[in-house]
C-alpha cells in the first residue's frame, strides 16, 4: 500500500466517525420514542434541522454566547417534542401504530414548512468550537470541531446509558419498552414516561444538529436527509436496541465515508440506502436485534 | 375493605361481567373460582383500571375506584399479581422489585427490597440474573415480590398456582398465609379449587360473568356444584353414598 492510499484511509475514517457520531445520536432518538411507543417517529430528522437552526439564530440573531445557544437550542426542540406527544398524538382518536406513524410524518412535514418560513431557504452555519485551524493526527486533518462532536456524543451516549442503568426512571422506561401492561400494574405512569422519551428525542435530536451544523450546514430541508440516516443507522443495528443505535450509526457512517471515497462521492446518500435495503432483505432483525413482537 | 357493586362490563357489545357483587373485609383471604372465560380476569382488570366498566361500582376502603388511572390504584394501595406475571423478562431480578417500588422511590426502597429477599431467599440469590431466565416457580415469586413492593393493603392474584409443581404451590400458598397475618388482605382467584379454598376463609364462584355462589371456604368445598365443577367428583359421589 503507498503512503497515499494510507493518508486517504485516514481522512475517510475520520470523516465517517465524524458523521458517524451524528448518525449515532439520531438513531438514538428513533430509538428512544421507539421504546416508550412503539411507534417510528419520522419527525426525528425534523428536530435535528429545528435544533441546528435555532441555535443559529440564538448566536447569530440574539447574540447569546455559543454553549448557551446550544443548551437553549436544545431545550426548544425537547419542548417541540413535548408538543407532539402531548398534542396531536396523544389526542389521535385512532390509535393504530400505523396512524401514530403518519401523524409523525405529518409532523416532520409542517415542522419543515416551519422551518422554511422561519429560516428561509438559504443554508445557515455556525462558526466551529476550537477554531478552523486543522491539527494532523495518523497523516489525517482534523478540525477541531471534529473532536467536539465526537467527544460530545460519546459523553451524550454515556449519560444516556447510566440513565438507562442506574436511574429509576431509566430502568421504569425500561420497563416499559419490556413490558408495558406490567408497568402500568406496578404504578408506572406510561403516559409520563412517554412524554419524556419525546423530550429526549427532541433534546438529542437537537443535539445532533447543532454539531453537524458547523461542519456541513444546515437548511430547512437538511433534517430529511440526515433523519433518514439516523433511521437507517438504526435499522442496521436493530431497531429499538440502544446498543444497536449507536453502533449501526457509527457503522452507517464509517461505511458511507469509504464508500463515497474509494467509490464515488456521487453515491454518497446511496450508501446509506443500500445499507438499509441490504439490512431489510438479509437480516430485518438488524446487528443487535432480537426479533421481538409486542406492542401497547 | 373492597366492594365491588352491580359491576358490569362489556368487551365490545358483549357483556363479560353481568352485574358482579362481592367484598373482602380487612384482615380476610377471599377467593374467587371459576373456569376459563367465567370473567374472572376481566374482573381483575376493572380492579386495576386497566378495563373499564359500563355499569356498577368500585369501592376500595371507603373511595370510589371506578375511572381512576391504574397507578393511583396502586398508589391507593391495591396491588395485582397478574395473570402470566407481566414480569419484566429483560430487566435483572433487583431491578424487577425496584420497579415495583417505583411508587416510594428510592429511599423507601431499599428497606422493602431487603424484606422481599427474606421472604423469598431464591430471589437474593438470583438478583442479578434477567427475569426472563428464571423459572416459572421463582417468576411467580418476583411477580408476588414486585407487587409487595407497592406495600399494598389489598393483594390480589390471578391464577398464582397455573402451570407449577404442586410443591411450589403449596410453598406460594404458605407464603399468602404468612402475609395475611402480617396484616395484607388477600383475594385470590382460581381454577384450583382445592388448593384456594384450603387457604382462604370465604369464596365467590363464578360463572359466565355472573357469581353464582358464595359462602366460607367449608361450605363452598362441600357444595355438590363446586364438588362437581371444581373438584372432579360427579353426581354418582352424592348417589352412591
Amino acid at each position: 500500500m503507498d503512503s497515499v492510499l494510507i493518508q486517504q484511509l485516514a481522512q475517510f475514517v475520520v470523516s465517517g466517525i465524524t458523521s458517524g457520531s451524528v448518525y449515532a445520536l439520531i438513531a438514538l432518538g428513533f430509538c428512544l420514542v421507539q421504546n416508550a411507543t412503539g411507534i417510528v417517529n419520522f419527525a426525528q430528522g425534523d428536530f435535528v434541522m429545528l435544533g441546528g437552526l435555532t441555535a443559529v439564530s440564538l448566536f447569530q440573531d440574539w447574540g447569546l454566547p455559543l454553549p448557551f445557544a446550544f443548551v437553549l437550542a436544545m431545550a426548544f426542540t425537547a419542548l417541540v417534542g413535548l408538543a407532539l406527544e402531548g398534542g396531536p398524538l396523544r389526542h389521535a382518536r385512532n390509535r393504530e401504530v400505523l396512524v401514530l406513524v403518519m401523524i409523525t410524518v405529518g409532523a416532520s412535514i409542517s415542522l419543515r414548512g416551519a422551518g422554511m418560513l422561519a429560516w428561509g431557504k438559504n443554508v445557515h452555519t455556525l462558526p466551529a468550537m476550537g477554531g478552523d485551524a486543522p491539527f494532523i493526527v495518523l497523516s489525517a486533518a482534523v478540525l477541531p470541531q471534529t473532536l467536539w462532536v465526537i467527544g460530545i456524543s460519546l459523553a451524550v451516549l454515556c449519560l444516556l446509558f447510566l440513565f438507562y442503568r442506574h436511574t429509576l426512571v431509566g430502568k421504569a422506561m425500561r420497563a416499559v419498552a419490556d413490558n408495558p401492561y406490567g408497568a402500568a400494574l406496578v404504578g408506572i405512569s406510561v403516559r409520563r414516561l412517554v412524554a419524556l422519551a419525546f423530550a429526549l428525542a427532541g433534546a438529542v435530536g437537537a443535539l445532533a444538529g447543532v454539531l453537524i451544523t458547523p461542519l456541513t450546514t444546515m437548511s430547512y430541508s437538511t433534517g430529511l436527509m440526515l433523519g433518514l440516516k439516523g433511521f437507517a443507522g438504526a435499522i442496521l443495528g436493530g431497531y429499538g436496541s440502544t446498543l444497536g443505535a449507536v453502533v449501526g450509526g457509527y457503522l452507517l457512517g464509517l461505511l458511507e465515508s469509504l464508500g463515497a471515497g474509494f467509490v464515488s462521492s456521487a453515491y454518497k446518500d446511496a450508501f446509506a440506502f443500500l445499507i438499509l435495503l441490504g439490512i431489510l432483505f438479509v437480516r430485518p432483525a438488524g446487528l443487535f436485534g432480537s426479533e421481538r413482537v409486542r406492542r401497547l | 375493605m373492597l366492594k365491588v357493586l352491580n359491576v358490569s362490563a362489556h368487551y365490545g357489545t358483549v357483556p363479560v361481567l353481568r352485574r358482579v357483587t362481592l367484598h373482602v373485609d380487612p384482615g380476610e383471604r377471599v377467593c374467587l373460582l371459576g373456569a376459563n372465560g367465567a370473567g374472572k380476569s376481566t374482573l381483575l382488570k376493572v380492579l386495576s383500571g386497566m378495563h373499564r366498566l359500563s355499569a356498577g361500582e368500585i369501592h376500595f376502603r371507603g373511595t370510589p375506584l371506578q375511572g381512576r388511572k391504574p397507578e393511583e390504584i396502586v398508589r391507593m394501595g391495591l396491588a395485582q399479581v397478574p395473570e402470566a406475571r407481566q414480569l419484566f423478562p429483560n430487566l435483572t431480578v433487583r431491578e424487577n422489585l425496584e420497579l415495583g417500588g417505583y411508587i416510594h422511590g428510592r429511599r423507601e426502597l431499599r428497606h422493602t427490597m431487603d424484606e422481599m429477599m427474606t421472604l423469598f431467599p431464591i430471589l437474593r440469590d438470583r438478583q442479578k440474573q434477567k427475569a426472563g431466565t428464571l423459572s416459572g416457580g421463582e417468576q411467580q415469586m418476583l411477580s408476588i415480590a414486585r407487587a409487595l413492593m407497592t406495600r399494598p393493603k389489598l393483594l390480589v392474584l390471578d391464577e398464582p398456582s397455573l402451570g407449577l409443581a404442586p410443591l411450589i404451590v403449596e410453598e406460594i400458598y404458605a407464603t399468602l398465609e404468612a402475609l395475611n397475618r402480617q396484616g395484607t388482605t388477600i383475594l385470590l382467584v382460581e381454577q384450583n379449587a382445592l388448593g384456594a379454598l384450603d387457604v382462604c376463609h370465604r369464596g365467590y364462584v363464578m360463572e359466565t360473568g355472573r357469581i353464582v355462589l358464595s359462602g366460607t371456604a367449608r361450605e363452598l368445598a362441600e357444595h355438590d356444584e363446586v364438588q362437581r365443577a371444581y373438584l372432579g367428583r360427579d353426581y354418582r359421589h352424592k348417589w352412591e353414598r
